[in-house]
Formats: structure tokens, sequence, C-alpha cells
């Protein structure tokens, strides 16, 4: 962990004139969330927000599913219901059914008592508890990202005591899977070094491996005991079946290998506000992920001491009720439909205005983005003169598109690309 | 293909001890003994020892649901209205340091949460800084200066032979500290003594600081909470501002307003200007991202609605006056059955004089340890006891536990 600004304490402690803090400076925008603070400053009325990952309906707003306000009715009219801290590892309900949402109830680590699972704050905090983890216990402090990858994640890793290195994976001739790049990169891997896997609906190239190359994948990091660390952020929301976006995960698990997988109900139960999330580590043995268990209690207590349970409470009651859980199935479903959809119409609209260019790469992602292969002249130009938010990186959120506002990205595009090189 | 692996990665981790506040009430759980007693952690309780969810929060919960608002991404800051009250509640709202917009608060995750942020901000900004402790401290301050990086040393605090405040020995050991130290104080009911300074002793710690150029800390878990009146309990953090120091000023709404599973809470840094204020904010924000992201909406929202209703904010006020009433009640009650049931002549009035939730009952580690083991009741091995876990009907078997561990065991 370099410290990147070596201050020095300032001599005058702020009462005679100097400041104590008179050497920090004024850090950047979040590139990501800074997207839509000059989203909300611009005044344009066509202005159109495709930067950060939140669902938007098809009138442009934000969504709560009815499944979580129905939840949230029956949570807040309990009048039983107190808030205690909940323990360093969360809400007990809510590890045991993410652990079977994620895994599979029929998996047998989960029979094994093989997976130690702790409530952490949404995606970002169970990735940084699981990072720290692995940096204070695992005797490899190397972990793999794919290049690219979600812009906080070598913050998270890095600021968790990890040293990280990329391996390939978007390839922008074909924009598709570099897959050999990826292969050679991780067979170069020192044997044990930690891998972080996106477990579908790759975030910001939509890019996912089939399930061939998936099972390539844990062939090859199996032979080198590369230990994976998946990111789930998108279960149910990039297919639309829980399944089916599990596929990765549990190809893993049935292997008998050990793993860590965050999940994250930001998205797929639209939660994203409430930090809803949970760090879960595979083990060898069911006293292996006892004692794992309770070294995640040491990282997470001097964080924050135990998480939130507003949340994981409407989670928890949502998994637990066969009538709740399949209504949210179907919500959840109707999302990714829309989303689908939105490709398709994009897609449409490109070929439909001849913008030069292959844009079935619109369509053959997967999941909320699209990484559109526009290069960071022409998104500044699209956000300049069309008032598209998006980020540089030529990452485009559909979960922001309607197909009110189709028409007015496809023309940014179509600008962008025969105005700019 | 076979995995190649047999041997766990994790085969040498070992068994991590139960934390030791949060382990008491596992251990509690666990005892089947009716008469067991559970004075671990500092989580209020009724007379009838249930938890106690307000009054004002049932009825904040209730509009936020009618509202039906959304379930957005907080900017990573908070939310911006539980800031202004939070920092406003603080500092009193005509405080020239909000007047000006010298004040840096970012919602954090409670107290712990807002402490840690501090913690890496001092870090990376201070990479030379220690922070100063008091002796005793709340347990879990080592861990989070120890994971956050930041060295740390201890200053003299509790007198054991007084069962009060080492004075001198506190004002020696932070003038002893290198310059430019960032001194951890809690700002009203110490944790875990109830021992706070006086005012005057107050301003002669604010001199201290201010010739070592120190940067003082404040942990404020119990704002209103310790005598009832969030302005009384404010005062030692207004002091500081008053002179003039740049400070931080962590907060937490577990306690004051029942919210302990919703963690929150707020970093506050007082700057010289206003311009400073901003890069700090920013720079917090930083350190915020790569642990989190951002806050959780929920309890920010119930802080911002009771704050920011004058009806709710007066029912909170009542319901903090009940509660920190009652904790004066329980303390007043067990003195009383200390001093007729002792027969020694020791001098049991640090209970009335301690403040707030906890008492330092000057039980060592064996002594609490005998109070478990024999009597079932339940307490941090530092002698410590949670008041607001105490009923009246309940003093008198305390007192005897006390007066049994305290007299019987060496």
């Amino acid at each position: 962990m370099a410290s990147q600004n070596p201050i020095a304490p300032s001599p005058a402690a702020g009462l005679y004139g100097g400041s104590v803090f008179a050497n920090v400076v004024q850090a950047p925008e979040d590139p990501i969330l800074g997207v839509t603070v000059a989203y909300n400053k611009d005044p344009s009325p066509v202005k159109v927000n495709l930067g950060v990952g939140a669902y938007r309906t098809e009138e442009g707003k934000p969504l709560v599913l009815n499944v979580v306000r129905r939840a949230e009715q029956l949570l807040v009219n309990d009048p039983s219901r107190v808030k205690e801290y909940l323990p360093i590892t969360g809400l007990a309900d809510f590890n045991k059914l993410s652990a079977k949402l994620i895994f599979g109830a029929d998996s047998p680590a989960i029979q094994e008592n093989r997976v130690a699972t702790v409530q952490c704050l949404s995606g970002t905090g169970s990735l940084r508890v699981g990072g720290e983890f692995l940096a204070r216990h695992y005797h490899e402090r190397t972990i793999y990202i794919p290049q690219p990858t979600w812009g906080n994640h070598p913050k998270v890793f890095t600021l968790a005591g990890l040293s990280v290195k990329t391996y390939r994976y978007y390839d922008p001739t074909t924009r598709g899977l570099n897959f050999e790049g990826l292969l050679a990169d991780l067979s170069a891997a020192p044997p044990g070094a930690i891998v972080l896997l996106h477990a579908c609906a790759h975030n910001p190239t939509g890019v996912d491996p089939t399930l061939d190359q998936w099972e390539q994948i844990r062939l090859l990091m199996r032979s080198k005991g590369l230990l994976p660390f998946f990111d789930s952020a998108y279960q149910g929301f990039a297919s639309g079946n829980l399944d089916a976006d599990a596929q990765s995960v549990r190809m893993f698990v049935a292997d008998g290998g050990e793993c860590l997988t965050a999940q994250s109900y930001a998205k797929n139960m639209g939660l994203y506000g409430e930090r809803v999330g949970a760090l879960s580590i595979v083990c060898k043995s069911a006293d292996v992920a006892t004692r794992v268990e309770s070294q995640l209690k040491l990282v997470i207590r001097p964080m924050y001491s135990n998480p939130p349970i507003h949340g994981a409470s409407i989670v928890a009651t949502i998994l637990k009720d066969r009538e709740l859980y399949h209504e949210w199935t179907i919500e959840l479903k109707a999302m990714a439909d829309r989303i689908i959809n939105m490709r398709q119409q994009l897609f449409d609209a490109l070929r439909a205005r001849g913008t030069p260019g292959d844009w079935s790469h619109i369509i053959k992602q997967i999941g909320m983005f699209t990484f559109t292969g526009l290069n960071t002249e022409q998104v500044t130009f699209m956000t300049k003169e069309y008032h598209i938010y998006m980020t540089s990186d030529g990452r485009i959120s559909m979960a922001g598109l309607s197909s009110k506002t189709v028409p007015h990205l496809t023309d940014a595009i179509h600008a962008a690309v025969t105005r700019m090189k | 293909m076979a995995v190649s692996v047999n041997v766990s990665r994790f085969e040498g981790v070992t068994m991590a001890p139960p934390d030791p506040i949060l382990g008491v009430s596992e251990a509690f759980r666990a005892d089947t003994n009716d008469l067991k007693l559970n004075l671990g952690v500092g989580a209020y309780r009724t007379e009838e020892l249930q938890p106690y969810v307000l009054n004002v929060v049932k009825k904040a919960e209730k509009l936020m649901l009618e509202r039906g608002e959304n379930k957005e991404y907080l900017p990573i800051e908070g939310l911006a209205a539980f800031n202004k009250v939070t920092a406003e509640l603080l500092f009193g709202a005509d405080n020239s340091v909000i007047q000006e917009g010298r004040v840096a608060t970012i919602q954090g995750l409670s107290g712990t949460g807002s402490l840690r942020l501090a913690a890496a901000f001092i870090h990376r900004y201070f990479p030379d800084a220690k922070a100063l402790i008091s002796s005793p401290t709340w347990g879990n301050h080592k861990n989070i200066f120890n994971d956050a990086r930041v060295p740390w040393s201890e200053y003299r605090y509790y007198d054991p032979r007084t069962v009060g405040l080492d004075f001198d020995g506190m004002v020696a050991d932070i003038k002893a500290a290198p310059d430019g130290s960032f001194v951890l104080l809690h700002g009203c009911a110490h944790n875990p003594t109830g021992i706070d300074p006086t005012p005057e002793q107050w301003e002669k710690i604010a001199d201290v600081i201010q010739e070592k150029n120190h940067i003082p800390f404040f942990d404020v878990a119990y704002q209103g909470f310790a005598s009832g009146s969030l302005d009384a309990d404010a005062y030692s953090v207004r002091l500081f501002v008053r002179r003039g120091f740049e400070l931080l000023v962590a907060q937490s709404y577990s306690k004051n307003l029942g919210l302990y599973a919703e963690r929150i809470g707020a970093i506050n840094v007082v700057c010289s200007s206003s311009d400073a204020g901003t890069r700090v904010k920013s720079q917090l924000k930083r350190l915020a991202r790569p642990m989190y992201s951002n806050p959780p909406v929920h309890g920010a929202r119930i802080v911002a609605n009771v704050v920011g209703d004058p009806n709710l904010f007066n029912e909170w006020k009542q319901e903090m006056e009940l509660m920190a009433g009652r904790i004066k009640n329980v303390r007043q009650r067990l003195y009383e059955n200390l001093s007729e049931k002792d027969k020694s002549g020791k001098d049991w009035s640090f209970v009335l004089k301690q403040i707030g939730m906890f008492s330092y009952t000057g039980l060592h580690k064996a002594q609490s340890d005998h109070m478990t083991d024999k009597w079932h009741i339940y307490m941090t091995k530092d002698g410590r006891i949670s008041l607001a876990g105490l009923s009246l009907s309940k003093c008198e078997y305390l007192a005897d536990a006390i007066i049994d561990s305290f007299h019987n065991v060496d």
C-alpha cells in the first residue's frame, strides 16, 4: 500500500493561520459516479444518463421492485421487529439463503458446511473484505484482474493489501473475448495466484466466455492451483435466469475446489442504496470454513463492526417466501428482457441509419453494459454536442436507455463515428 | 480432471478468538441459567430488559414507506440531508464553522465506520503521525488504528485508586507525545469507564493540545444519551471548536436514536477554511469508494426525517431523556444497594459520578470472570458493565455479585 501523497503534518495546527490540511489536495471525481454528477449539472432537456449502472424503466425512472415494497411493508409493520446489532457476520438467514442462491440449494459445498458466508456492503464491501482476508491469510498476494474491468476493482484490491496484475480479456478488433490471450496470461501466472472472474455480464464489456470456454478456464486454473474470486453482481439480471447466470460459479464449485464469491443485490433486487451483498468462501472442509469465518470477523469488526440490517432483511424476506421469490423472478426477468430489447432497438437503429461499422456486438454482449468501441474523443464529443453521459472508456448502460432515447443516442453515435475517428 | 489441490489453501488459518465485547452476548445466549444477566454490549434495554425501538423511529419509517422513496445509490459522501442535520446537531446550527462552510461531513457506517475512514485519512495524509488513545478505551479503537496502519500509544486516563480520572497523568502523557499527534477524546460518557473530564479539565486538556500542535479527534457515540441533553453532551466538542482548533469528530446514532443495526454515523472534519474542507471531503470520498462505494440509505433517511421535523425532533428529545433518565435511576438504585449491603466501608459513589451507559466497576479480569462463572452475569473482562442492560429489579442481585467478587476473589 504505497503512500501516494506523503504529507508531513503542518507545523501550525490551524490556530495561527496555517491549516493542518494545507497539503491535502482536491481529489478528482470518481470516474464512474462523477458521470452522474456531471449529468445532474447539465440543464439540457435532451440529456441522457448512460453512466452508472442503475436500472431505469422505459419512462427513465428508477425502479423499486413491487416485491421489495411488499417485503418492506411486512418488515416495517412487524411490531416485534428490533434494530439490535446484527452479528459481525450479518443476518444468518440472509447468509444461508444467499449461498443457496448462488451455489444452488443442492450444492455439496453447502450440504457439507464447507461455505463461510458473511453479509457485506454490496459487491464492493464483499470484494474488499475478501481481499483483506486473502492479503492476511493467503500465501499468494497477487490478484489478476481482466483487462478491462470495473474501474473500482484495482483500488479495492490495492487498498486491501494485494498486488494487482491484469490478464488479457477484451479484444477491440472483434469486440469480443480475447480467449487466447486470457489463457496465455493465466498460464503464465504464478501457481496459486488469485484470479478475479466476472461470473456473468462482464463489466464494462458485456462479453462473457461461453460454457465451453469457462470449462477450459476452469481446467487451466485448477491445474495451476489458481484461486478463483468471482464477482457476481448480475445474477438473474444478465439472461433473466438465476441458474443460468450462476453456471460459471457452480462449475468451479462442482469440481470440489475452493473459491471466493462476492454477491451483490444492488441490481437484481434493485437494492442499490441499501448496500446488500455477501462474501462466500468455499473451503475444502467444514473445519477450515469455521476458522475462515472467524478470521473474516476480525477483518470486519475494525471496518464497520457489523453490517446494516435493512437491505438484508428485505432480501431474506423475499428469498424465504415461495410466493415472493416467484414474483421476484418475474420482475427480474422483465428487467433483463427490457435491456435485451434496448440492445435490439439500438442495433436496428444504427443499421437503419447506415452508421459505419459492425454493431453486432451490441446484441452479442450481455448484461447492463455495452462496450461500444467508441474512443475517448468520440465520447467527449457525444457528451458535449449531444449531452450523452457515459464513461470515457466507451461503456454505456443499456439500463439507462429507453425507446424514446434510442433515436437520440443513434444520432450521437452516428455523428461521433462519421465526424471523428 | 480431478482437482490437484487436496489440502485447503486455508489450512493454516487459525481460529480467531471471539470478539471481547460482541462475544459476551454470544456467551450469554448460550447460558441456560434463569438468573443470567447481560451487562456486556452497550445496547439500551427497557426496564423489562427488552430492546427498544424509539417511537420517533417507527414514525419516521412509516412516513418513509408512505412516501415510497427510491433506493438509488447515495453519493459516496452519503445523504445530503443527513450530512447537513448531523453537523448542525453536533456543532449547533448557528456555529460559525457551519455558517462558514468549514466542516467536511461524510456519512459513515456508524461510529466504527466513521472512525475507520478518519484513520485511513490520517494514514494517507499524516503518515508520520500517531494516534493517542486513552488507557483504557473502547476495545475496537486499537483494532481500527491497527488495520488502518496508524501507530498509536496510550495516555493515562483511568485511576484505579480513585476509580476516577488520572488527570495529571493524562496531561503529562499528551504533553510527552510527539507534536502533531492525533488525540482521541471521548466527547462524553467515556467508554468503558463512564468518567468524563470536568469543564475546567477540558480547558486544560485543550491548552496542552494547543501547545503541542496536536489534532483533537473526538469519538461522539452518546450525544444526548449521556446527560439527556444534546447540547450539554456536545460541550467538549464545541469548546474545542470555539478555541479555533481544526479537529475530527466521529458520530454515531446507534445509541441515541437506537439505530444500532442500521449503521448510521458520520465523520466531520472542521477545517480552517471552506477550501480545505472541500479538499478534505474529496479525499475522504476517495477512501470510502474502495471500501464500500457509498453508504446505506435507510438509517440516514430516518435520522434526516427525525432531526429535520420539529415535532419528531422534540419527541426524540423526550424519548432520549427517558432513556438517559432510566440509566440514572438504575445508577442510583445500584449505588444504594451497594452502600447498604457492603459492610466494608468501601466508597461506591463512583457509580453515581460516572456518566452514560457504562460503569467501570474496578473489578479486574479474575473478578469479572467470577461474576460470570458464579453469578451468570455477563460483562467485559475489563470490569465494564452496561447499565443499559440493568433493570431496577436486578440491582440487588448485581450488588450482591459485585460485593462478592470484589471482596472474595483476588
